[in-house]
């Protein structure tokens, strides 16, 4: 890889105001449109606000499990890309992630991964501003660690939840 | 023509026979109403009119209106706004909450939703992208808020991941709901959402209830409607926030700095049922919040990055496991000073068990408020209640939230709200209702926000409550007829929140609004045409009122008595508002609106709006 980067998540300090959505779905999709974007916040208790995005694993199960290799990799920035042309939305993606971060695109059914945005990611640009910093900009090179990252966002809510509530946070997601 | 920025389908659910229809409006109805309060005071009038003073807020025939307005999620700050005919003032308020449910609605391809009805067991509602469903709630009802929450994120998760298995992971869904309170008709019940959130003014809590209507659920996946100008609107998007990041104290403390200030600084802030104003209590204090209980100081709703939520929880004590917001300045007042609790952790679980129970945590805690003063007085006593009501005694006002949200024993009577409460009180112990009323701090029966008026040091003067057709609604305060139009009017009716207002110029705001819609709006249109419109429409219906309370024109276009007697503390100490002063700006107030001196729309004035049908009705009020 080139230039390789990564965005770096810390779910607790998401505000949970969404604009990475709106910011990658207007840069991706030219207007807001939140379940389009590469990058989603799951919210599955007031409070516990979760980033779900390509955490770009250093071994690609995704890319390794398309059927019409559809999926590729980026040289320049490590991006999972995918080619909407060759998807056949057989969904293997999304199963062999360890995440389930793809999803199929509300419009036209294909799969939908985080492409950082040619090295210039929209969603870290809002969260930066904003000073939330929930999402930033790292310039590493891919390592064992990222596909820790990629996982189901209600667990890592449960995490959140006992972290900011306590024994409390043990009863906040059924 | 589906102008920019609307969905442009509307859901009609009529409860009593389980049907679900689409409607739309005409471009003319929404240029000239907008959306949020505006075209909620425009439904009302349509399916209610003529019959309005007959009609029971909690009886079937009442709508029950979810609005969303063009500018909904797209401007920072997203709010949908509850109305219908309030059981509290029997005119129209437009309740907002900040919640994602506005923005799933708008995703699925819907501006609002319009309840009539009454289900013949209890239900929740349901929109998704194939439109909207009935279903059970059997099983929710009687939870509380929180467990509420809990099971219908599950629920219909699951339900969503099984309709449609392989479109990846589904987000929860957005949810709004009712507690105990609603359930058991409290009158000035609350619709709430995100656990500590709430469209807490006018009572719709109990209209939900009224109809076992336990919550409406809503995913979309969609995109936010289509705008005319979406090159401005990504600009302008992007100047709105650079304005809502000025705003650095909300940003830093939301309202939580106000619990201390309000009372120290500018005198405003009710104590033990505003019998004062004053206060120096440092444990009220932002750091006591902030340092204590706050795990999470940048909490934002959808589209907004004045962030001036906080998310609180009690991590040991008494209390351990509460999870609320800040509290904010009005909770931290209402749920606090106004009861005599001016402990931080007890100030969070009032707060708390009002986001669980149910209640308005305003108008709720100001009826608790009410109840205390007259123990203090001795109307009430320890037989009535059941037990000693002290200022201060938080674990007495937990009991007695209880009582109020299941209607037991004298919390049956105080569930009617301040203003009802004190006629049945009146009447209960053989005393004039003026007796009773003179403490009441209640304006058209809403419940007076957290803002006083004696000192004249806060945003709140003489006639802004007095004046106003949402009564004692902070949110919704006059200033002249004039200026407020583009203000709050427009807030509710564009349906985004008073607070991202904040920061943004307001050309920049009408700016928007018109890049959005393509409508040729301006600040001057909506102070000269649509807002008034909206109010006077709004004040019309309030005039009508009924069935059980109807407000006298001028008689009742007045404060609370309270705000009539000099501050007894503080540096303001003997000060009072000025009621020649209230009764000037009321005139000019009337003669700004083109009302008459008693306040009724004259018929110039309705002709000029396009409200020339309502004219008739106006007759009987003018003397």
């Amino acid at each position: 890889m080139v230039d390789p980067i990564w965005i770096a998540r810390d779910p607790s300090a998401c505000s949970g105001c969404r604009r990475c959505e709106l910011a990658c779905s207007i840069h991706h999709e030219g207007w807001m449109w939140p379940e389009a974007s590469r990058v989603r916040i799951f919210m599955p208790f007031p409070g516990l606000e979760v980033p779900h995005l390509c955490s770009q694993c250093m071994d690609y199960p995704c890319v390794e499990s398309c059927p019409v290799d559809a999926l590729s990799v980026d040289p320049t920035y490590g991006a999972v890309i995918v080619d909407r042309e060759k998807c056949n939305s057989c969904g293997n993606c999304i199963k062999a992630c360890p995440g389930t971060v793809p999803f199929m695109h509300p419009g036209d059914n294909k799969a939908t991964i985080c492409d950082l945005c040619g090295g210039e990611p929209k969603c870290v640009e809002v969260c930066t501003e904003a000073g939330y910093n929930a999402l930033t900009i790292v310039n590493e090179g891919p390592n064992i660690n990222r596909k820790l990252y990629s996982r189901n966002p209600v667990d890592t809510a449960r995490d959140l939840a006992v972290k900011f509530f306590g024994e409390k946070g043990l009863e906040v997601i059924e | 023509m589906t102008p920019g920025g609307y969905a442009g389908k509307w859901l009609d659910v009529d409860l009593t026979r389980g049907r679900v229809e689409e409607f739309t409006f005409p471009y003319e109805t929404l240029e000239q109403y907008f959306g949020g309060r505006g075209i909620a005071t425009k439904i009302l009038w349509d399916r209610v009119g003529e019959r309005w003073d007959s009609l029971d807020g909690h009886a079937p025939e009442n709508p029950l209106i979810f609005a969303t307005g063009p500018m909904t999620g797209i401007y920072p700050g997203a709010r949908i706004c509850v109305s219908g005919k309030s059981p509290v003032s029997n005119g129209v308020v437009g309740s907002t909450a900040a919640t994602e449910t506005a923005v799933e609605l708008r995703t699925a391809g819907y501006d609002g939703i319009v309840f009539t009805g009454k289900s013949e067991k209890p239900v929740y509602f349901l929109v998704t992208d194939d439109g909207g469903e009935i279903r059970d709630a059997g099983h929710l009802w009687g939870l509380d808020c929180e467990d509420t929450l809990i099971k219908l994120n599950k629920e219909v998760t699951d339900e969503l991941s099984k309709r449609k298995p392989n479109v990846g992971l589904w987000k929860e869904p957005a949810t709004m709901y009712i507690g105990p309170a609603g359930e058991n008709l409290v009158r000035n019940a609350a619709i709430c959402t995100k656990v500590c959130h709430a469209a807490g003014y006018g009572g719709y809590g109990s209209v939900m209830g009224s109809k076992n209507l336990k919550a409406v659920a809503a995913k979309g996946r969609g995109s936010l409607p289509e705008v005319d100008a979406p090159e401005a609107c990504y600009l302008l998007w992007r100047k709105a926030h650079e304005g809502c990041m000025t705003n650095t104290p909300f940003r830093r403390w939301g309202t939580g700095y106000l619990g201390y200030s309000v009372g120290a600084d500018t005198s405003s802030e009710p104590i033990r049922n505003w019998q004062e104003e004053w206060h120096d209590e440092k444990s009220m204090g932002v750091p006591n919040y902030m340092d204590r209980f706050w795990v999470k100081s940048k909490w934002a709703d959808f589209n907004c990055t004045t962030n001036c939520m906080k998310v609180s929880c009690v991590k040991a004590g008494k209390w351990k496991g509460d999870i609320t917001d800040m509290p904010d300045y009005e909770l931290q007042a209402y749920c606090g000073t106004n009861l005599g609790i001016f402990d931080a952790s007890d100030n969070v679980h009032i707060s708390t068990l009002m986001d669980k129970l149910g209640h308005s945590g305003i108008n709720g805690p100001n009826t608790m408020g009410y109840a205390a003063e007259l123990y203090q007085r001795g109307i009430l006593t320890e037989e009535d209640i059941g037990f000693k009501l002290e200022w201060g005694d938080t674990e007495a006002f937990d009991r007695l939230a209880h009582m109020m949200a299941y209607r037991e024993g004298i919390g049956d009577i105080l569930a009617e709200g301040t203003y009802r409460a004190a006629l049945k009180i009146a009447e209960m112990k053989g005393l004039e209702p003026e007796e009773l009323l003179r403490y009441a701090v209640q304006v058209k029966g809403i419940e007076v926000g957290a803002h006083g008026t004696r000192s004249d040091k806060d945003y709140t003067h003489d006639m802004c409550y007095a004046a106003s057709v949402q009564g004692g609604d902070h949110t919704s305060t006059v200033t002249d007829g004039y200026s407020d139009m583009s203000e709050a009017v427009f807030f509710d009716s564009a349906v985004f929140c008073m607070f991202t207002a904040r920061g943004p110029s307001q050309e920049l705001i009408f700016d928007f609004a018109k890049a959005i819609t393509g409508f040729p709006i301006t600040i001057e249109s909506w102070r000269r045409e649509t807002g008034p419109r909206i109010v006077t429409l709004q004040k019309a219906l309030l005039l009508m009122g009924g069935p059980d309370v109807t407000w006298e024109p001028v008689v009742d276009d007045d404060n609370p008595p309270r705000f009539y007697e000099p501050l007894p503390s503080g540096p303001y100490k003997g000060q009072t508002t000025d009621r020649e002063l209230v009764d000037m700006r009321i005139q000019a107030y009337f003669e700004t609106l083109g009302w008459d001196e008693r306040g009724i729309p004259t018929r110039e004035t309705l002709d000029g709006l396009g409200l020339s049908d309502v004219d008739p009705l106006m007759e009987k009020f003018r003397q």
